[in-house]
């Protein structure tokens, strides 16, 4: 009698099916593991409150994943007048969440002023190229850029929302934190910092543009830090949707009635970094390089510590970036030719060198690296520290080392990639002048083709001279309720606007 | 007394201050502050426009000495990682704590003491034995084991508790559980301990002889000898609790202190951790302060000294 009421309640369990509450009311309970620190988009650092603000704000352009076309967004057409100037001509049929209709004005107040150091955006790249933005006649704006700057539109689409004017100049970035007003798809309901953010659709939003005809009415989302929780809210109907699922967490998910897992491929990718400039290092030689990258299987690593859908690389960029070339030098995981190139370069015997890293979830794969270089005689000393350490170490070559993944800020460009790190930066552990030199021109040059050309050589030579060991391409797991479409851009963006309840 | 009192605060000032200066170098010392704030996302340059503006280049002693200069006029600083005031933030984030903590105090001693007042008026038997139990689990069992567990059992399996967020009582049910079984070992220990050694004594012995009933002599004479040190625990207990538990508060996804503190040593928000130690120092001190206050008040023999 009693196994058939445990029994009972365990198959009753079993066949209920979460979420149905939430596609019945046509809304979607999502969660984040990640704190948002702040709505407004310019003084956001993480990934989470770049995803709401997409939410809320729009931009001049968006980018077509499939297509890789800029498509109208605020700014019905654009030209490009010369090699630093673009001309928009923006709708006049925007509002904003708060009644107020979008101008020129607006974007002229936005671009130039976050464009000013003293505003202070937290990320310098997406702003600092622009000189100054005018309005010309009527509805046009022009922008200046500093110099040529090929990834301008790239930017612009989605980096660079437009504020409204007037309210943020009286309630600056805490008010719009507070109360976000912006032309995006979906306004701001309700708050709790640090807790849970409330989205309702706009019903006022512009048609036309890629965010426009959202379905889902309203978009709740909830910090919850620790992820055996969001599985708890999961299977139990509280939540529809989380992402960021751990590989070997994946199966058992799936697994579960009502919930499906997802998985798809974004522009991050992992690789371990060598710096050949610290004294008196072996990695100065280019075969120590190239023997630690025949040492490595990153097949075998892959498989088994990482997952199927994290695609192995040979460029030290992500093929799905424009400008990567996969042209380039591959090392096959040969540990018997490591061992012959060490030989030599004069290290028969081995050394012993250390690595830095600040992701705890990928140390298992960094202990296998180890093992892999130990078995050539590399004694490598794995130091796993927080980010702030690791980068400060890293920064002030203090490590032979980095085991680190670059997310490119979601831009399908090598000009966020390969350019961040070797281009002679602080980011630059290996200042190669020719590889300087062809990154650097790539970088002002407005001609797609032909930064497509300097940037192939520049990642020929990056391989040939073995800089990195370029490992593997990121595939995002979401988990959700069955019911649910939803798709993880490529640039690890989230288009909610998109979700359907089938 | 008043002497000793003031002196008491002096000292306790200095000490406060010491930790807060510590706790500044410290952050510095566990990497780049600036990187932190600009996150793994941002380049080389980000975090060293962030180092400019928030001058972290400036020698350790005056950068906390600006802070300091501040803090005495009133202002805490905004938060380096939401931009919000400070003050806003942790009185929000120590609302949601104290509640938290309050409830499962109140449980800690209401399941406690009883158990520790039967434990100590009949050691060594069965209920004395399934207490020590109770208390040397609660000592072991690693209390983010326990907060999965039972979220596995009343959300999953039996889904009649919600596993996360504090919008309902039901909500306050399983992290008062988790917080108040953590400090209930101690407390019924104590209780115990306490009543066995007063119920050895003559005036009990004597209350005994004259007749009073069993519940008047365990509650009225024994216990009443025996709470005084609990006070003391008690109060330490509830600055732990206020300090906030960081793991029940990120399993239950509480937005509350602990979590505050443990996320923005990591984000270095430095005037956030720097209020925030500022603040757990003032409850310790004013604690202990109202603990000693209040043996003095109940403990004629305290008073005399």
């Amino acid at each position: 009698m009693q196994m058939k009421w445990i029994s009972g309640l365990l198959a009753a369990t079993a066949l209920a099916t979460p979420a149905l509450a939430d596609k019945a009311s046509n809304s979607l309970n999502a969660a984040f593991g990640n704190e948002v620190a702040t709505l407004d988009n310019y003084m956001g650092t993480g990934r989470e409150a770049l995803v709401l603000a997409r939410l809320l704000y729009d931009g001049l352009v968006s980018k077509n994943h499939e297509t890789g076309e800029f498509m109208p967004e605020l700014a019905s057409s654009y030209e490009l007048v010369s090699d630093t100037e673009i001309d928009f001509v923006i709708r006049d049929d925007v509002k904003f969440h708060n009644g107020q209709t979008l101008t020129a004005d607006d974007v002229v107040y936005t671009l130039n002023t976050v464009s000013k150091p003293e505003f202070g955006a937290r990320y310098q790249i997406a702003v600092n190229w622009i000189e100054k933005a005018e309005k010309m006649d009527g509805n046009t704006v022009r922008l200046t850029m500093k110099k040529p700057y090929p990834m301008a539109l790239e930017m612009l689409a989605g980096n660079l929302p437009i504020y409204p004017a007037e309210y943020y100049e009286k309630v600056g970035s805490q008010g719009m934190s507070a109360n976000p007003v912006g032309t995006g798809p979906y306004r701001l309901v309700s708050q709790t910092q640090g807790a849970e953010f409330t989205f309702e659709k706009f019903d006022d939003y512009y048609s036309g543009g890629q965010k426009s005809d959202a379905q889902i009415e309203t978009l709740k989302f909830r910090i919850l830090p620790e992820q055996n929780t969001q599985y708890a809210e999961l299977l139990s109907g509280g939540l529809d949707w989380i992402w960021r699922v751990p590989e070997d967490d994946v199966a058992r998910l799936a697994s579960r009635p009502g919930v499906k897992v997802e998985s798809a491929p974004v522009m991050r990718f992992a690789y371990l970094a060598m710096n050949p400039r610290r004294p008196d290092t072996p990695l100065a030689d280019p075969l120590v390089r190239q023997a630690i990258n025949h040492a490595i299987n990153k097949s075998a690593i892959r498989d088994n510590l990482v997952g199927p859908n994290y695609a192995l690389i040979d460029s030290a960029c992500n093929p799905l970036q424009y400008g990567c070339t996969t042209d380039v030098t591959t090392y096959e995981y040969d540990p018997e030719k490591a061992r012959a190139l060490l030989e030599e370069a004069g290290y028969g015997d081995g050394f012993g060198i250390s690595l830095v890293m600040s992701d705890a979830s990928a140390q298992t794969q960094a202990q296998a690296i180890a093992s892999d270089l130990g078995k050539v005689g590399i004694d490598l000393e794995v130091n796993m520290l927080a980010y702030a350490a690791a980068s400060d170490q890293w920064r002030n070559n203090e490590r032979d080392m980095e085991f680190t993944n670059w997310g490119s800020y979601g831009i399908g460009d090598v000009g966020m990639s390969v350019a961040a790190f070797f281009s002679g930066t602080g980011d630059d552990a290996v200042h190669d002048p020719e590889v300087i030199e062809l990154v650097s021109e790539a970088i002002s040059t407005v001609d797609q083709e032909r930064r497509k050309e300097l940037y192939a050589e520049a990642l020929k030579l990056i391989a040939e001279r073995a800089y990195w060991v370029p490992l593997w391409t990121f595939a995002m797991n979401t988990a959700m309720a069955e019911d649910l479409s939803l798709l993880v851009s490529p640039d690890e963006f989230v288009p909610f606007w998109d979700a359907t309840w089938n | 007394m008043l002497n000793y009192a003031l002196r008491r605060i002096f000292m306790a000032c200095l000490l406060t201050l010491f930790v807060s200066f510590l706790t500044y170098g410290l952050i510095f010392t566990a990497g780049d502050p600036a990187a932190a704030i600009a996150g793994s996302a941002g380049t080389a340059a980000d975090a060293e426009n962030i180092r400019e503006i928030y001058g972290f280049d400036d020698p350790l002693v005056i950068q906390y000495l600006r802070w300091v200069g501040n803090v005495l006029q009133g202002d805490l600083g905004n938060s380096l990682y939401f931009g919000q005031p400070v003050s806003e933030l942790i009185m929000s984030r120590f609302a949601v704590t104290a509640q938290v903590g309050i409830v499962a105090l109140v449980f800690a001693m209401l399941v406690a003491v009883p158990l520790g007042v039967a434990a100590g008026r009949w050691p060594n038997s069965l209920i004395d034995r399934t207490a020590l139990f109770i208390a040397v689990v609660g000592q072991a069992m690693p209390s983010f084991w326990f907060a999965l567990l039972l979220i596995i059992l009343f959300s999953i399996t039996f889904p009649i508790l919600p596993s996360s967020g504090l919008d309902t009582w039901k909500h306050f049910v399983l992290p008062v559980l988790v917080l108040g079984y953590f400090s209930m070992p101690a407390i019924m220990r104590l209780t115990r301990s306490g009543m066995i050694s007063a119920l050895e004594t003559d005036y009990i012995r004597t209350a005994r002889a004259m007749g009073l009933s069993e519940r008047r002599v365990l509650f009225d004479y024994a216990l009443r000898n025996a709470a005084l040190p609990l006070i003391s625990l008690s109060s330490a207990q509830f600055g732990f609790m206020l300090a906030g538990s960081v793991v029940v508060e990120s399993v239950f996804a509480i937005p509350g202190a602990g979590r505050l503190a443990w996320e923005s040593i990591g984000r270095a928000d430095l005037p956030t951790v720097q209020a925030l130690v500022l603040c757990f120092s003032l409850f310790y001190v004013l604690l202990t302060l109202l603990a000693d206050i209040l043996n003095a008040a109940l403990d004629p023999r305290m008073r005399m000294k």
